[in-house]
C-alpha cells in the first residue's frame, strides 16, 4: 500500500454523511434553477401555450361557425329551390289550363267564323242565283222574243203583251222544273 | 471532509498488470468520491471543489437552456422551444397531472419541473467528458433536494389537515386495524417522517454512486490490464465501459424521473382527503 492510499483509507468518510459546504452550494444551485424557471421562464411559456390553445380553439370555433353558416345557406338554397320548383310546376299547370281554355275558345271562335262564312256563302250563292235567274229570265225573254220575231217575220212591238206572254211561258217552265225536281 | 490525494485520472499512472505494482495504487473506492478543494481549505469547511463547480455550472446550463428556449417564446415554436416544451409538457402532464391532478397540481409544476431538470443535469455530468462525475453521487445534493420536498410535504400536510389530521395522516390511522393499530401507527410514523426523506435522497445518491463506481472500475481496469495477456481482458473491460456509459445515460434519466415522481406522490399524499 502506498502512503497516499493509506491516507485516503484513513480519512475516507461515511459517504452518507453530507458535507455542509456541498449542502449550501446544492441549495444555491437549485434555487438558481427554481428561481429562473418559476418566476420567469415557465410563466412565459405557459402564456404562450395558453395563446396557442386559444388560437387553435379559435380556429376550430371559426371553422365550426363557417360550417354552420354553410349548412344554413345550403338549407336556404334547398328551400328556395324547392319553392322555385313548386312555382314552376304551378305555372306550368296554369299555362296548360290557360292553353286548353284558349284552344277551346279558339276552336269555338273558329267554328263560329266557319259557320258565319258558310252562312255568308250560302246567302251570296242565293243572291247570285237570284240575280242570275233574274238576268237569265230577261235574256231568255229577249232571246225568245227575238227568235219568235224572226220566226214570224215581224217585230213584236207590243212589249206589254210580249212580256205577259213570256212571263206566262217562263212561269210554266218554272212550274215544270219544280214539278220535275 | 478532507481532500483525497489519490483523486487522479487512471491514465496518470503508468502502472499495468504484470508490472509488479499492485492494483490498489489505482483501485477505485470511496476516495474516488472525494475531491481536493480547488479553492480554500478542506478542514475549515470553507472551500470550493469540483462537485460545487459542476453543480453551479449545471444550474447555469439548465437555466441557459430554458432561457434560450422560453425567454422569447413564440406561438409557433422553433426547434429549441419545441424540445424544451416537450420536456416541460412531459413533466407537467406525465408526472404532475397524473399524480396530483390538474387542479391541485398546477401550483407545484414549477418546483417539479425544476427538480427534474436539475437532477437530470447533475446526473448527466457523469458521462460528460472532462467532468465525468455525477454531482448527485455526493449525498449533500440529493439530501438538500429531498429536504426541500420533505419540508414542503410536512408543512402541506399540517396546513391541509390541521394538527390531528396531520398526525393521522403520518401514522396511517385506521380504526379497522384494531389491536395492531398502536404498532402500525408507530411503524408508519417512523417510516413516513424519518425513513422516507432518507430513502428519497439515498435512492438517487446510491444509484449515481454505484453507476460512477462501475464506470471508474471498468475504465481503470481497461488501462491497468493493458499489458501482456491482460489485453484481452482490457478489451472486454473497455466494451463494458461503453455499455455502462449507455446504461448510465438511461439510469440518469430514470432516476431523475423517479425522484420527481416520488415528490409528486408525497405532495399528493399530503393533499389527499384520506390517507
Amino acid at each position: 500500500m502506498s502512503p497516499l492510499v493509506q491516507l485516503a483509507a484513513e480519512e475516507a468518510e461515511n459517504p452518507l454523511i453530507p458535507p455542509i459546504p456541498e449542502l449550501v452550494i446544492g441549495l444555491i444551485a437549485f434555487v438558481i434553477v427554481f428561481g429562473f424557471l418559476a418566476k420567469k421562464l415557465l410563466p412565459n411559456i405557459n402564456k404562450v401555450l395558453e395563446e396557442r390553445r386559444e388560437a387553435i380553439e379559435g380556429g376550430i370555433e371559426k371553422a365550426e361557425a363557417a360550417q354552420t353558416e354553410a349548412q344554413s345557406v345550403l338549407e336556404q338554397y334547398k328551400a328556395q329551390l324547392a319553392e322555385a320548383r313548386h312555382e314552376a310546376a304551378r305555372l306550368r299547370q296554369e299555362a296548360q289550363e290557360q292553353g286548353a281554355t284558349l284552344i277551346a275558345e279558339m276552336r269555338a271562335e273558329g267554328q263560329r267564323q266557319r259557320e258565319e262564312i258558310v252562312a255568308a256563302g250560302h246567302a251570296q250563292i242565293e243572291a247570285d242565283r237570284n240575280a242570275a235567274a233574274q238576268a237569265l229570265r230577261q235574256d231568255v225573254g229577249r232571246l225568245a222574243t227575238d227568235l219568235a220575231g224572226k220566226l214570224v217575220g215581224e217585230s213584236l212591238e207590243d212589249h206589254a203583251r210580249q212580256s205577259r206572254v213570256i212571263d206566262r211561258f217562263l212561269d210554266e217552265l218554272e212550274e215544270k222544273a219544280e214539278a220535275t225536281r | 471532509m478532507s481532500a483525497d490525494p489519490t483523486q487522479t485520472l487512471a491514465f496518470d499512472s503508468s502502472c499495468h498488470l504484470f508490472n509488479g505494482c499492485g492494483f490498489d495504487t489505482v483501485a477505485p473506492g470511496l476516495h474516488s468520491f472525494l475531491f481536493k478543494p480547488l479553492w480554500g481549505d478542506a478542514d475549515s469547511n470553507v472551500y470550493f471543489n469540483k462537485t460545487m463547480l459542476l453543480a453551479l455550472l449545471g444550474s447555469i446550463i439548465v437555466v441557459g437552456f430554458f432561457w434560450a428556449a422560453f425567454a422569447k417564446p413564440k406561438v409557433v415554436p422553433g426547434k429549441l422551444q419545441l424540445v424544451a416544451e416537450s420536456g416541460y409538457d412531459f413533466i407537467r402532464r406525465g408526472v404532475v397531472y397524473e399524480t396530483i391532478g390538474k387542479k391541485e397540481g398546477e401550483k407545484y409544476v414549477p418546483l417539479v419541473v425544476s427538480l427534474f431538470f436539475f437532477v437530470w443535469m447533475m446526473n448527466l455530468w457523469s458521462i460528460i467528458p472532462v467532468a465525468q462525475f455525477p454531482v448527485t453521487a455526493i449525498i449533500s445534493y440529493p439530501a438538500v433536494l429531498a429536504g426541500i420536498v420533505y419540508i414542503l410535504w410536512v408543512s402541506l400536510t399540517f396546513k391541509r389537515h390541521g394538527f390531528v389530521g396531520a398526525f393521522k395522516n403520518f401514522t396511517g390511522y385506521d380504526k379497522s386495524l384494531g389491536g395492531v393499530l398502536p404498532l402500525s401507527m408507530t411503524i408508519e410514523l417512523f417510516s413516513n417522517l424519518l425513513v422516507r426523506p432518507f430513502t428519497h435522497a439515498v435512492r438517487l445518491f446510491a444509484n449515481m454512486f454505484a453507476g460512477h463506481t462501475l464506470l471508474v472500475l471498468f475504465t481503470v481496469a481497461s488501462w491497468y490490464m493493458l499489458n501482456g495477456i491482460g489485453i484481452a481482458y482490457s478489451g472486454v473491460s473497455f466494451v463494458m465501459v461503453i455499455i455502462m456509459t449507455a446504461f448510465e445515460l438511461f439510469i440518469q434519466a430514470v432516476q431523475a424521473y423517479v425522484f420527481v415522481l416520488l415528490t409528486c406522490s408525497f405532495i399528493q399524499g399530503a393533499l389527499a382527503e384520506h390517507h
